[in-house]
């Protein structure tokens, strides 16, 4: 995947766990849940899908990558690389 | 509909001891992940503590009174549409004590402004109050109790302490000695936006549910107690139950962590360590409640939807335990609770100590019961004068009844204390594939607690079946 698909693929994720999430005004290097109405559950939801969708096993240790939309590519990156 | 024992297979993905909302849901979202998920629950109904029971045209709900408005996101993303919609408001939640009398939506607008224009607090002082619970986090340091938490906030003020306190006493069992994030986190979860409950009653939502989980591919069994978590060579291999054996590849226990641990599981599966930690978890206290019935056709004005009310002097976590204790909750189920069932029926709840009643005689119990009826049908007679007249049915439980029909370790209705938690989080690193779903450790308890963590030990199931299957 190109850091564009797995941009997609994380804002497509967030769009299923709150459909009125805007994209619009958001900021890539900022955390998402200070810009979106998210908690630490819907954290769970998006390791959840990942999971699911491409197979990926995100250790808890490893949840505080998740939290920019930058950070969570960089992160995401190496690990999608042949999805 | 529940499959009739005969007609389960063999083998399954995983298997869910134990129906409470935490199985419901786990059993509901490792479905969605894909995995072939049975469901094994010892009653004839679903829903653990969620429930109900219908007596002389009469429905009577158990655990309902109310949960925070996190309920409506997390039933909708985990559960589904038709059951998130029926989500509504009680707005009116009464206190009535010596100390004060008052009725408020119960939400941080209203309390700010109650704390402000009633108790004369200092605005400043109610924000940065607000503030500190806000913020709280599980994770977090657990040295402050909630007794400091509000000294140090309303220092002397019992009034402000009991208004506080009094309703997350309820709500979860904890008290003014247990970990200020165990008060946190659930006061500012229902500060949030207020009260909310189920329209349609339990009935409604645990049908709602089993719905769903049969449409996920969800395979249930009722009347089904399983003696036996099967442990090999570190990992699960199944559950024993009716005498035989169905095998898993991961076993999720909603059958309590004390019950899970001490009499499901071979205790030489586990560490020492591990055991140890075990054996120091506190179950919390167990209820007493008083169900009433009012006659068709009778009519009750609207004196709220949730009363706190109590004639102690002060608030006092020892006195809301006592066998005769002065404190109760009142819940008000109006027709609009179960819309087109044109009934009215109360239920009063009261904390409670299991060793209070378990060792009472025949005679005794039967007295203590009429007793605690009596004092119910006089502190609602202050609300609702003349109620007795009203009245066609009347019963109580105790905490023997909630062992009798939950098995939980000394009739628990609010789990464990906070040690629990750790307890439950990590036995599946004792035993592969073995984990724990249930009300541990304060916060995970509630309707909301218990569903969300449900999801959340899904989330380790599934970690661990899919590394299992490479």
């Amino acid at each position: 995947m190109t850091r564009e698909e797995i941009k997609s693929l994380i804002l497509e994720i967030i769009e299923d766990i709150d459909e009125e999430a805007d994209f619009e005004t958001l900021q890539p290097d900022k955390p998402l849940r200070d810009q979106l109405d998210l908690d630490s559950m819907d954290f769970l939801d998006i390791v959840m899908e990942l999971r699911k969708r491409h197979q990926l096993q995100i250790p808890e240790e490893d949840y505080p990558h998740l939290a920019s939309l930058n950070s969570c590519v960089n992160y995401l990156e190496p690990l999608l690389k042949n999805a | 509909m529940p499959v009739p024992f005969a007609q389960l297979g063999d083998a399954y993905d995983v298997i869910v001891i134990g129906s409470g909302l935490g199985g419901l849901t786990s059993a509901n979202r490792l479905a969605y992940c894909g995995h072939k998920v049975l469901l094994l629950e010892y009653h004839h109904k679903l829903g653990g503590l969620a429930t109900w029971f219908k007596r002389r045209g009469h429905i009577f709900d158990v655990s309902l009174h109310g949960f925070p408005y996190g309920m409506v996101k997390t039933c909708k993303k985990y559960w589904n549409k038709a059951i998130m919609d029926s989500i509504v408001q009680l707005k009116k939640i009464v206190f009535d004590n010596p100390q004060f009398s008052l009725a408020t939506t119960f939400d941080k607008q209203d309390f700010t402004s109650i704390l402000h224009k009633k108790f004369h607090i200092p605005q400043a002082t109610i924000e940065k109050f607000f503030g500190t619970v806000t913020a709280m986090n599980f994770y977090d340091d657990q040295s402050m109790t909630t007794r400091e938490l509000f000294e140090q906030f309303f220092p002397g003020r019992t009034d402000v302490h009991r208004l506080l306190m009094e309703p997350i006493t309820y709500a979860n069992g904890s008290t003014l000695d247990d970990p200020a994030i165990t008060y946190g986190i659930v006061f500012s979860n229902f500060m949030n936006r207020g009260v909310f409950t189920f329209e349609g009653g339990t009935d409604k939502l645990i049908g709602l549910m089993s719905d769903e989980l049969e449409k996920n591919g969800v395979t249930i069994c009722t009347r089904s107690k399983v003696d036996r978590i099967i442990v090999e060579k570190g990992r699960v291999r199944g559950v024993e139950v009716n005498g035989r054996t169905i095998e898993a590849k991961a076993v999720v226990s909603n059958s309590g962590i004390t019950n899970t641990i001490d009499n499901l599981t071979d205790k030489r599966a586990f560490s020492e360590v591990f055991l140890e930690k075990a054996a120091a978890i506190r179950v919390n206290n167990s209820s007493c409640q008083v169900y009433i019935g009012i006659k068709e056709q009778e009519y009750i004005p609207d004196i709220g939807d949730l009363l706190f009310t109590s004639t102690a002097p002060d608030f006092d976590s020892q006195e809301l335990l006592d066998l005769r204790t002065r404190s109760k909750t009142f819940s008000l189920y109006y027709p609009k609770t179960r819309p087109g069932h044109n009934r009215y029926t109360i239920v009063a709840s009261m904390n409670s100590r299991f060793e209070d009643w378990s060792h009472l005689n025949v005679e005794q119990y039967q007295q203590e019961k009429d007793s605690m009826i009596s004092r119910t049908i006089i502190d609602l007679d202050r609300y609702l004068p003349g109620i007795q007249t009203q009245i066609d049915w009347v019963e109580a439980a105790t905490p023997r009844t909630f062992n009798h029909y939950t098995l939980h370790t000394c009739g628990t209705s609010f789990g464990t204390k906070f040690e629990g938690l750790d307890v439950s989080r990590s036995i599946f690193k004792e035993v592969g594939g073995l984990f724990h779903v249930g009300s541990v450790g304060i916060i995970m308890s509630g309707w909301l607690g218990a569903i969300n963590y449900g999801v959340i030990v899904s989330n380790d199931v599934d970690g661990y079946l899919r590394t299992l299957n490479g």
